[in-house]
């Protein structure tokens, strides 16, 4: 298990995850040559039937991305620290109402507007997963099922404030709002043919890189990792461990509230109402597990998984239903959770019978 | 009263699929095999008795042949899930979040392969609504509880005391608890771990399916993608609600039944009227995150859930 490269198993789970997709395809009597010619054309923009090279397609793959990345370093986050953040999705939701009620309540100039509408976002989400940090902190209440439970709260408080808190005249949209709280770029969007992608790169970019550093290289980020890994012996060194869940969870929350900011205020320009999860919070957890919890491995996978959800509106123009990206996103989850148990199994052949601690899912990423 | 009486049949309808479900968490539970998938597996469920039941109708059996094909379904989905957490050891709640993850794909997928759209196409009757003779003749109690009722209630009623029975009285469920409990303690007894928790998941995954079935078939006319709408985590909330106890799960899922139905009758109540809708739809969750903090402490459910079993461990 150790001298192994780390991008090994992921790697293989992929392949084997996108073979599983195929094998779907080609018995359900579709073309395997159109989902891959769909999925090229979503990564590059270059359509080979026709021979045509369409720079939109890279801008929505990186729009498609960037929320996923955040809810992707949202889930690892939590992971990294011991815990199972499943609600990424509640919080992105309550990033995204915070992000519209400063869009359309406070009245600012176009770039301190904007910065507090990513404030707003960061600090919504930090509180709705600050809770089940709370509950499991003071209380010992499993954090998955409280999540989960907080994602259906925080959808349907989301359509309720919608329509009564920020006037939705059709009940499915906001008022649009102020272009002093967006995130448009015209040079982005002009660069990639009208697409929707705008500045929302840069919270992303800054957020790999501040994951990267708290959990690698911060004190404080090796405490939440100390407690994830063994509470009770970084309760002996004198970690405050309740604390340290709550942290933990609260910047987990974090980044998944600004996906919401990133969403709500770049790819769109207005609040909407959801008849569902639109699955941010999943995405996250198989950004997170395929990318080994590591900065570097969380931007990587999130450009993989970007590309499926990228691909899905070309594929299902080919004939092909667009669920072929759940499918393989789910394979690819489950290749990697078998993979881990397989490592275990060989890791502890090789040990002995001695017991070995249970590696947080995902384990840890090299550097 | 009279809204009362109307009401109660409602919160049945709702009740049932939790009910079945929660009992399926049960038994993967009890065997140490946590299960976030029932979600999912409902949804297979949910998908294969409405295809069936398109299917097949207007043969009077549609909808019974679908439901056997869902509880076929759901065991067969949930093999994925007992082999990845009890054969490879995987982390239980990542291989449930896949499973629920490729339920949602794989079910609108093939509706878009049998069907050429997003959902199935549209059943007629489903399963009808039975009324027992004599009983339903009771003043005021027989036109609730034995009048107009899905027969599927009358099931999920059935299976709460075989459960139970099964669970607590014969050998089979006591080698099941052991297994939950102290896992290395029963292989020492003789008993076979694996093999218990292979069928504590199939079990789970038959009923989850049933659940599915008895939800699409009597709550809707077609499978969608929202068919289940967290329901399989809302039984799984009932378990914990109810101390993983089949009369437990009864009652965290009759009251979760009937707040669903409170959603739809509070226009009609008085005193309700001024709240918003969707804060009823969101009660039951925020119910169950209170719940979970009252209940804290006394720890009550299987000891070794979620651990994978390690044969060298004292």
């Amino acid at each position: 298990m150790n001298r192994r490269p780390a991008a090994l198993v992921p790697v293989i789970a992929i392949l084997s995850g996108f073979a599983l997709g195929a094998l779907v395809v080609i018995v359900t009597g579709r073309s395997t040559g159109d989902m891959f010619r769909a999925m090229l054309q979503g990564a590059t923009g270059v359509n080979l039937g026709a021979g045509t090279f369409n720079p939109r397609y890279l801008g929505e793959f990186l729009v498609q991305t960037m929320p996923i990345v955040l809810t992707g370093l949202a889930v690892g986050f939590a992971f990294r620290t011991g815990l199972f953040n499943i609600g990424a999705e509640g919080q992105l939701i309550a990033g995204s109402m915070a992000a519209i009620a400063v869009g359309l309540g406070v009245r600012a100039p176009a770039g301190v507007h904007v910065a507090l509408v990513l404030l707003a976002a960061m600090a919504a989400g930090g509180l709705w997963g600050a809770i089940p940090g709370v509950l499991k902190a003071r209380f010992n209440v499993h954090e998955v099922v409280v999540s989960i439970m907080l994602n259906y709260v925080a959808l349907h408080l989301n359509n309720w404030a919608i329509v009564e808190i920020f006037h939705s005249v059709d009940r499915i949209k906001t008022p649009v709002i102020p272009a002093s709280a967006l995130l448009r770029s015209d040079l982005l969007g002009g660069l990639t043919n009208g697409s929707r992608l705008g500045w929302g790169l840069l919270p992303v970019a800054l957020s790999l890189a501040a994951y990267w550093f708290l959990i690698e290289r911060t004190t404080f980020g090796f405490r939440l990792r100390a407690v994830g890994f063994n509470k009770e012996s970084a309760r002996y060194a004198g970690m405050k461990v309740e604390r340290s869940i709550v942290a933990a969870m609260a910047i987990s929350g974090a980044f998944a509230g600004l996906a919401g900011a990133v969403i709500t205020v770049g790819t769109f320009s207005f609040g909407r109402a959801l008849p569902a999860h639109e699955g941010y919070g999943f995405d996250g957890i198989a950004v997170a597990l395929v990318g080994g919890n590591g900065a570097l491995g969380i931007g990587l996978s999130g450009l993989l998984f970007g590309l499926l959800k990228a691909a899905q509106p070309l594929m299902q123009s080919q004939g092909i239903p667009k669920e072929i990206a759940s499918i393989i996103q789910a394979a690819i989850v489950l290749f990697i959770a078998m993979k881990l148990g397989i490592e275990h199994l060989l890791a502890r052949g090789r040990a002995g019978a001695a017991p070995s601690p249970r590696p947080a899912p995902g384990g840890e990423a090299d550097g | 009263m009279n809204l009362l009486a109307t009401m109660i049949p409602i919160a049945l309808v709702y009740a049932t699929p939790i009910v079945i479900a929660a009992l399926g968490g049960l038994f993967s539970e009890r065997s140490g095999i946590v299960n976030i998938a029932l979600e999912g597996i409902m949804m297979v469920g949910a998908f294969s008795a409405a295809a069936v039941t398109v299917a097949l109708e207007p043969s009077p059996l549609a909808g019974w042949l679908g439901v056997l094909v869902a509880v076929v379904a759901g065991v067969t989905f949930s093999a994925l899930h007992a082999f990845a957490s009890i054969h490879l050891r995987a982390d239980q709640v990542v291989s449930g979040t896949a499973l629920n993850i490729l339920a949602g794909g794989l079910t609108v997928y093939l509706c878009q392969i049998f069907f050429d759209q997003q959902r199935t196409g549209a059943f007629a009757t489903g399963l009808a609504k039975v009324s027992i003779p004599g009983l339903a003749a009771i003043p005021a109690l027989g036109a609730v509880l034995f009048r107009n009722v899905y027969p599927t209630t009358y099931l999920a009623l059935g299976l709460v005391v075989i459960t139970w029975f099964v669970v607590y009285r014969m050998p089979l469920g006591l080698r099941l608890l052991a297994c939950g409990e102290h896992p290395q303690a029963a292989a020492s007894a003789g008993i076979d771990v694996l093999g218990m928790r292979y069928l504590g998941v199939l079990v789970s995954g038959g009923l989850a399916g049933l659940a599915g079935a008895a939800m699409v078939l009597t709550q809707d006319i077609q499978y969608t993608v929202g068919s289940v709408h967290g329901t399989g985590f809302i039984a799984l909330a009932c378990l914990i609600f109810g101390k993983w106890n089949p009369f437990g799960a009864l009652g965290a899922g009759l009251f979760f039944g009937l707040s669903q139905a409170l959603a739809i009758y509070a226009k009609d109540i008085p005193f309700l009227q001024a709240i918003p809708q969707d804060f009823f739809h969101l009660l039951p969750y925020a119910l169950t995150v209170v719940a979970l903090v009252v209940f804290s402490g006394k720890s009550v459910g299987p000891r070794a859930a979620g651990e994978p079993y390690d044969p060298g461990r004292r």
